[in-house]
């Protein structure tokens, strides 16, 4: 086991800059994601770590060790391929054994591990069989076992579930989450798949063109995006670009840009709703789920007349858009009380709680 | 230091690489250039202009022929390969399978066999012409082959299989719903082959025509023995060095192998082009049912005779070798038949001795092709380096020239000593024809091991490093016996082609060296028929014991790595 850091790494391909300005500390024991959309550089990143490529500048360590150049057989990391990567011409058995043989373990100490591993994968009874013979779940099963049974200090896995149809990739999700407590080793995933990311880390790093821009716990990232993108590419929000107009102890009152009349909002001044040292353009961001829907006319800060302008039924969930001076809100309310009747036309009121808002910074340039 | 391990492993692999490349295949080359500017001791270009304006014009008119020669081998091939997969892979009736397999059995006859078949079936006392002769009671034979007409046969013959097998593979790549769709947008059979099928089809056809304009550019064997006073280039060179005008043999190696390498650039160029056109893949031909009783039964009478045509020169080999020497001399057909020809074969050790040099110089040259082949292999497809078009087309250029020209080049560069060659002059010795052979198939075993090795995906060698295994273990206990199958295919066939090799031992050979194929022509020479056939009979044998073993065990079409 052992803690991994990355400093100041990047890597470029020719021209291209797949990775820029990266700093990471991932603890041991940790499962830590790595979330992204496609060509962002999150399997750029996890072939560094595992030695496939060499950072353009910067330094990878794992531990206090400098990693930086040392070849890919000498990491002791475990890697699960997207494509799984088994050996087609060795059997379960010794795909799973290569790892040990190559370490020169005894054959007697080599099988009872192989067949510990086999077992902790279920495929216990599966050990003779050819790789090719094997479903789609089975042949991930035995690339996990072949990565875990070296007893890696790291274990690397990139989009290992995206091949398998969703029933299987909720229950590898879970058999991934069990070794990984089992074995109590720092493992690395990648995927673009939100939903297992906030489900299955310790912690997230949230990429975007080579840049990470957030890392923090499923919660924070959910909860606190560090900008606009984090904030977009994770959930459903609402972006308004804005300027601040006046700031007062317990409040910061901010204009939406291009509204209709120039009504002024209330946010919260604390830590979670501002951060002082935000500069540049500036986007306030809410969920839907924490947007209210009022049956009648009320007073009150941030309450807003709106007319509502579509109704998607979830069965649970209710997603109205509603339509407020000109802008358009995305609203989700229970499946209970009076969202049950709403209708396209009706005119409702809606309140934006001011501990709910944040003002956050604009970084994908169309903040809209 | 900062060039890390990988870029250093990838310099170590590619330097034993590319000093053989060098070595033989380009120095050679260079020499045989260098050699062909010579003239009456100084450099000039004068033998070049010898060669356009010489009085006779012989060099001018064997460059016509051979050109001429393989235009019309292209027509003829493609005029029955190109009916011939249609027929097998878009119609079905009783047979149809074993005739689709017997159309590419000339594949299984070495040429110089192949040619000696011929003459024995269609020529002056050829079998057929005399049996119609006798049959009708004619006085004359009415036909026999010889001269341009001989060699087109011949090419045909041979040639037809390289449109057969690439235009089969590319209609069986069509995707159906492609015609499917035009017939369903109103068009009618003959528009949907014209504007669908045919479009499909012309980069197989266009790069079959390439092939085979290549091919019988090169062709040795088939002029040898039935050009008669017929001239052409690749004959010429053979007539030049024999007679010891070795600057002119030079000048008209070089401009052979203009024309060849041009073809071969233009064939890659025209190869490497995107091809959007079989973006749909993988798709199994659908046969249509012939429900029509005469159309039926006319496809299966043609296919009878096609096969029969196709395999009479199989037989006649085959009866030949039956015929003890000296027992059919002025009868029209042979009357004794026994296994006398193949127990002197194995019993006499002077008869037994070409064979067995010919496996020994064989085995010799398709170990080195086993090696050089998977390293260079390796090194081009897996690894990444500058320079890489540089390699890859040094490893096509054996291909690309005549086998002639090869065995030129080789005299020019190993008559003297070189560093290459360890100090030693090579020709006349025992080496010079496992080098030549080695040579001849550098690009066979290359290809057939690329074919395989872009399979491999990349992943499966960085799993087994990631896993801690070194680059060499990971290369013996990973990469290697997953490409083996693959690999062992095209060195299998490696082997039989050195030993029916022809072109390159006839400039090359030692008395004490020769292989069967200058003893097939010795034993031609004496009118000991029966032996010669005797001897092609063991080289049909071992080819076919190859494509059964690749086709068997290894799950690999050997035959189409030929093409
Ligand atoms: N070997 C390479 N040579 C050149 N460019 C590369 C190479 N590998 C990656 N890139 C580029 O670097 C960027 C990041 O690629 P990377 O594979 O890390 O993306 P990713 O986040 O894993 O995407 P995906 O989710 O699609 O797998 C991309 O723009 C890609 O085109
Ligand atoms: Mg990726």
């Amino acid at each position: 086991m052992a803690s991994i850091n990355i400093d100041n790494v990047q890597k470029a391909f020719g021209k291209v800059i797949a990775v820029d300005h990266l700093n990471l500390d991932i603890k041991d024991g940790e499962f830590f994601t790595f979330l992204g959309p496609s060509g962002c550089g999150k399997t750029t990143t996890l072939r560094m770590i595992a030695g496939f490529y060499y950072p353009t500048k910067g330094v990878v360590r794992f531990g206090d060790k400098d990693m930086t150049r040392v070849p890919p057989e000498k990491r002791n990391t475990g890697m699960v391929f997207q494509n799984y990567a088994l050996f087609p011409h060795m059997t379960v058995f010794e795909n799973v054994a290569f790892g040990l043989r190559v370490r020169k373990v005894g054959s007697k100490e080599l099988k009872a591990k192989v067949e510990e591993v086999l077992q902790k994968v279920r495929l216990e009874q599966y050990a003779e069989r050819q790789v090719s013979q094997l479903s789609g779940g089975q042949q991930q099963r035995v690339a996990l076992a072949r990565a875990l049974v070296i007893e890696p200090e790291i274990l690397l896995l990139d989009e290992p579930l995206s091949n398998l149809d969703a029933k299987l990739r909720d229950e590898m999700r879970s058999e991934i989450l069990r070794l990984q407590k089992d074995y109590k080793i720092t493992t690395i995933y990648v995927t673009h798949d939100q939903a297992e990311a906030l489900s299955m880390s310790d912690r997230i790093a949230v990429f975007n063109f080579g840049v990470c821009h957030q890392v923090g716990t499923p919660s924070e990232i959910y909860n606190e995006p560090a900008n606009d993108f984090v904030a977009g590419f994770i959930g459903e929000i609402n972006l308004l670009p804005v300027n601040i107009s006046r700031m007062e102890d317990d409040y910061i009152f901010v204009e939406v840009q291009n509204g209709e009349n120039d009504s002024e909002l209330a946010v919260r001044n604390a830590p979670f709703n501002y951060n002082q040292e935000n500069k540049g353009n500036l986007a306030l961001s809410i969920r839907p789920e924490s947007i209210k829907i009022l049956e009648k006319e009320a007073e009150g800060k941030n309450i807003f007349k709106g007319v509502v302008e579509e109704v998607h039924f979830f069965g649970s969930l209710i997603n109205v858009v509603v339509r407020v001076e000109g802008l358009k809100l995305q609203v989700n309310a229970l499946n209970s009380g009076l969202s049950r009747n709403l209708q396209a036309g009706a005119e409702i009121w809606v309140e934006l709680p001011e501990e709910q808002m944040r003002i956050i910074p604009v970084v994908t340039g169309d903040a809209s | 230091m900062i060039k890390n391990r990988d870029t250093r492993l990838t310099l170590l692999l590619l330097i034993p690489v590319l000093l053989v490349l060098i070595a033989y295949v380009l120095y050679p080359s260079l020499r045989t250039i260098m050699e062909s500017l010579q003239k009456d001791g100084s450099m000039t270009f004068g033998n070049y202009s010898d060669f356009f304006t010489q009085e006779s014009k012989t060099n001018l008119e064997a460059l016509w022929n051979s050109v001429y020669i393989s235009v019309l081998s292209v027509l003829v091939s493609a005029l029955i390969g190109i009916p011939l997969a249609f027929i097998f892979n878009r119609y079905d009736f009783p047979g149809r399978g074993f005739f689709a397999s017997a159309a590419i059995m000339p594949i299984v006859l070495p040429s110089l066999v192949g040619v000696m078949a011929f003459m024995f079936l269609y020529g002056e006392t050829g079998l057929i012409p005399n049996a119609i002769k006798d049959l009708f009671g004619l006085d004359e034979v009415p036909f026999k082959i010889g001269g341009i007409s001989g060699i087109l046969i011949v090419h045909a013959y041979t040639m037809y299989v390289y449109f057969y097998m690439t235009v089969s593979s590319a209609i069986n790549k069509i995707d159906p719903s492609l015609e499917e769709a035009a017939y369903n947008l109103g068009a009618n059979r003959f528009k949907v082959f014209w504007k669908v099928t045919f479009p499909l089809l012309t980069p197989a056809i266009v790069a079959a025509s390439l092939l085979v304009f290549m091919i019988s550019m090169a062709s040795f064997s088939a002029p040898f023995l039935l050009a008669g006073g017929f001239r052409v280039l690749s004959l010429q060179i053979y007539f030049s060095k024999i007679n010891g005008d070795m600057e002119v043999a030079a000048t008209q190696s070089v401009i052979l192998s203009i024309v060849s390498i041009s073809f071969l650039l233009f064939m890659r160029w025209y190869q490497n082009r995107k091809d959007y056109r079989m973006a749909s893949k993988g798709i199994g031909a659908h046969r249509s049912e012939v429900n029509n009783p005469v159309l039926k039964w006319t496809l299966v009478f043609t296919g009878i005779v096609g096969v029969i045509i196709l395999l009479l020169p199989h037989f006649t080999i085959l009866l030949l070798s039956l015929v003890p020497d000296g027992t059919w001399t002025w009868q029209t057909y042979p009357s004794v038949f026994n296994f006398e020809n193949y127990r002197l074969l194995f019993q006499d050790p002077n008869i037994f001795k070409p064979l067995k040099n010919s496996l020994l110089l064989s085995v010799i040259a398709t170990a080195g092709n086993l090696v050089f082949g998977v390293l260079a292999s390796y090194v081009l497809v897996k690894r990444k380096f500058v320079g890489k078009s540089f390699v890859d087309i040094l490893v096509m250029i054996p291909w690309a020239l005549p086998a002639t020209v090869i065995g030129m080049n080789l005299i020019f560069a190993f008559n003297e000593p070189t560093i290459f060659s360890f100090g030693n002059i090579l020709v006349g010795t025992f080496w010079i024809l496992p080098l030549a052979y080695f040579i001849r198939h550098i690009p066979l075993v290359v290809r057939s091991t690329n074919a395989v090795l872009e399979q491999l995906d990349d992943s499966i060698e960085e799993a087994s490093r990631s896993l801690g295994a070194k680059w060499f273990y990971t290369f013996r206990k990973v990469i290697l016996p997953i490409i083996m199958p693959g690999v062992l295919s095209g060195t299998l066939l490696a082997f039989v082609e050195s030993v029916g090799e022809f072109p390159t031992s006839v400039l090359l050979y030692t008395l004490s060296n020769r292989p069967i194929s200058i003893e097939i022509m010795n034993q031609l020479r004496m009118f000991n028929m029966g032996q010669a056939a005797a001897y092609g009979m063991i080289q049909i044998a071992l080819i076919a014991l190859v494509l059964f073993i690749s086709n068997k065990f290894f799950g690999v079409k050997a035959e189409k790595s030929l093409s």
